[in-house]
């Protein structure tokens, strides 16, 4: 893990949580879904609503990573004209209304086009934490490397069940803010249980000197979140939160949220109750 | 960290290669500043794991052994070197000689790459395959050799390209295949890649993504050019041995490139040959319906590789449009990019109608009925042998002492409704025509 002079927002996040005696609740959306304002509102919701991190998710046309949920979401944000530049908007529009630690979640060739420097110029002036990059890996980060530590930005690589002992260590390494763990081989989806290897995968990471790992994909419910609070620094809610964000609108997301924060605590009494 | 691609490397490379250095056998993981490895992380280790045995089967005799028996004795190899007469004296009566990738089993240069990579398979104990396919030519070759190797195989193909080329995957499931069809995105080429994708991430344990064009993430653009270079090394020694000398130039089509890495490859360190890669033009490069990638593209990443690639402001990926569902990839493989910035291939647009015109000459003039794909590069090789014979001209020579090689990539049985839509050859009231009405909205 980076220990370089960078406050990073994501870590202080993570860190008021465990202080708080539980995990951190990272709740994904997509920008612009299911429009720029309603993305706003939900991400606010959620982050009143017990969710300690948001993850705002850059619509993409190729994204090899996403489920079918996450996929008609951000196909649906393209078909009705997003713009990459707007995510910015979703950022500020959260950092100004919440003290929620907004990251990114992005492919990487949005970047690239805007171009890498720009882009993290513009997201940090948004108030935003850092990014997620599910297609970047640290061997081919150079330029990332450099921005994220010219503007402060976290810098969230994946780590996988499949990862070598080496890999894990060059991730962990290059890594700052937290390490995503993959919780199982596949895409983004809820699925009916945590797989074994995300606590295989988490104490890996922490062996590499990880002080911060949050698990996520197939995780959709708060027994699931309560599993893995048990093990790890926090747990990444996704796909369920998209669903019921198409479903149910800004206030479903809230409740959902609410219900997913009763999950975090690893004693008992003070999960959930702080929104 | 790997090394850091620049635009020095770029320059190096021109520089080496004009004082006698190599550019064949490129090792990858980069080309210049293309290349490399743009990949979710779960992907890495069976990258790496592929990576690996394929480096220890290139130099297993074994290995190379199975494969040149292969192609022996199961595609047919080596293919043919057929020169055009007819057709020449519609190139500005240059000798035109076609390398015959349409005579190999199933019918294209794509056996050459499944073969090679169901053996990879076979090494590193995975029972099941999957692939990507556009009209199908790279999923029947798949289902081929999963077939021969008894491995299981699962094609993916978008809904569309499924309904349009329904015999295709009734092929496919003839030789025991299942046939997925896409709903995902544009359901085009692009996304049976995307779920191939994540079907792999899934499945990586049992399974093999037999990718079948020279892109994606290292080792498949060095490894898919490794299994076609037998094309570009018997055009070599044909043409050797049948006109005594090297050729002035070396026509292919482009999509993602795979055919025509494997014929530039025989020639890339031969400087008087010149080399030239035909993308498709679609509509027109000016109507915004094209795939014509390195042409009109800026680099950008996709599918693994940093390549050149057909996106709009925001990075997003524009699809792409050919009358040829073999080169309707908005894509192209990182050599190429890295071939064309380096100016030793000339990377040109051939529109549908040219490539349409192309094929109807060779027919009639040859008795050849080419893929779709294959008459870009002859199209293309119409407007080269003009140009050499105008240089002939100029020079005082004659245009029968310029010689072109055209890849004949594959054959054109599947194109043919298309075709016949195109001509107006069927009856409106035939199935036929339905079907071909369909084609030609590709």
């Amino acid at each position: 893990m980076s220990t370089a002079q960078t406050i990073s927002k994501s870590a202080a996040a993570i860190d008021k949580a465990r202080a708080e005696g539980r995990a951190a609740l990272i709740a994904y959306l997509p920008a612009g879904y299911p429009s720029v304002e309603e993305s706003i509102a939900a991400g606010i919701a959620a982050a009143r609503n017990g969710a300690d991190l948001i993850e705002i998710g850059i619509p993409y046309s190729d994204p090899v990573m996403d489920g079918q949920v996450i996929q008609a979401a951000t196909t649906e944000a393209l078909a009705k004209g997003f713009r990459v530049s707007q995510v910015f908007d979703v950022v500020a529009g959260i950092t100004s209304k919440t003290d929620a630690a907004v990251l990114v979640m992005t492919y990487w060739n949005p970047v690239i086009r805007m171009g890498v420097d720009e882009f993290s110029r513009r997201l940090s002036e948004a108030g935003g934490a850092g990014l997620i990059t599910p297609d970047l890996i640290p061997d081919e980060a150079a330029e990332w490397l450099e921005a994220s530590d010219k503007y402060g930005l976290d810098r969230v690589f994946l780590v996988a069940p499949s990862s070598t002992t080496e890999r894990m260590q060059r991730t962990v390494d290059a890594s700052r803010g937290f390490v995503y763990a993959v919780s199982i081989m596949g895409v983004t989806g809820a699925r009916s249980s945590v797989s074994s290897a995300a606590k295989d995968v988490v104490a890996a990471a922490h062996a590499a000197g990880a002080e911060r790992v949050c698990v996520g994909l197939g995780v959709s419910n708060a027994g699931q979140v309560r599993e893995i609070a048990a093990y790890a620094e926090g747990v990444i809610v996704g796909t369920a939160l998209v669903k019921t964000l198409g479903d149910g609108g800004v206030d479903g997301v809230a409740a959902l949220t609410k219900d997913l924060s009763t999950g975090l605590a690893r004693e008992t009494g003070l999960a959930g109750e702080e929104a | 960290m790997a090394d850091a691609p620049s635009g020095n490397a770029d320059n190096n490379a021109a520089e080496a290669f004009l004082q006698g250095g190599s550019l064949k056998h490129a090792p990858g993981p980069y080309f210049g500043s293309y290349g490399g490895r743009w990949m979710p992380e779960s992907l890495i280790a069976a990258l790496d794991e592929l990576e690996e045995t394929f480096d220890k089967a290139k130099d297993d005799p074994d290995f190379r052994a199975q494969i040149a028996d292969l192609n022996k004795n199961y595609s047919g190899r080596p293919s043919l070197l057929t020169e055009a007469k007819r057709f020449s004296e519609h190139a500005g009566g240059v000798r035109i000689f076609l390398k015959r990738e349409d005579l190999n089993h199933t019918g294209s240069h794509k056996i050459n790459n499944v073969l090679g990579q169901a053996l990879l398979a076979k090494r590193m104990g995975k029972t099941r395959v999957i692939a990507e396919t556009g009209a199908g030519q790279h999923g029947v070759a798949s289902a081929t050799a999963a077939a021969l190797m008894g491995l299981e195989c699962v094609v993916y193909m978008g809904a569309e390209d499924c309904r349009r080329q329904a015999l295709n995957v009734a092929r496919m499931e003839l030789l025991g295949a299942t046939v997925i069809p896409v709903t995902s995105g544009s359901q085009t080429l692009k996304d049976a890649i995307n779920d191939a994708l994540r079907d792999w991430v899934a499945n990586v344990h049992n399974t093999h993504y037999l990718l079948g064009t020279a892109a994606g993430a290292h080792p498949f653009p060095a490894m898919v050019r490794y299994f076609h270079e037998v094309i570009g090394e018997e055009a070599r020694a044909q043409i050797l041995d049948q006109a005594g000398r090297l050729p002035d130039a070396v026509c292919a089509c482009i999509g993602g490139g795979s055919n025509a890495i494997g014929i530039f490859h025989g020639f890339l360190d031969d400087p008087s040959v010149k080399i030239y890669g035909f993308e498709a033009g679609g509509d027109g490069v000016d109507t915004g319906r094209h795939a014509a990638t390195i042409t009109l593209g800026k680099p950008g990443v996709l599918h693994g590789a940093r390549s050149y690639l057909m996106q709009d402001d925001d990075g997003q990926t524009i699809e792409s449009h050919s009358i040829s569902a073999g080169l309707d990839y908005p894509g192209v493989g990182p050599e190429h990019s890295y071939l064309s910035d380096i100016g030793r291939v000339s990377y040109e647009p051939i529109t549908d109608a040219e490539a349409m015109e192309a094929f109807r000459l060779l027919c009639r003039t040859e008795g050849i009925i080419p893929a779709i794909e294959s008459s870009h590069a002859l199209a293309g090789a119409i407007k080269v042998g003009q140009r050499l014979a105008d240089e002939a001209s100029a020079a005082g020579e004659t245009a029968e002492d310029k010689i072109v090689i055209v890849n004949l990539s594959g054959r054109g049985d599947k194109d043919v409704a298309t075709a016949a839509e195109w001509f107006d050859l069927l009856d409106k009231n035939s199935a036929e025509s339905e079907i071909g009405k369909e084609g030609e909205q590709l």
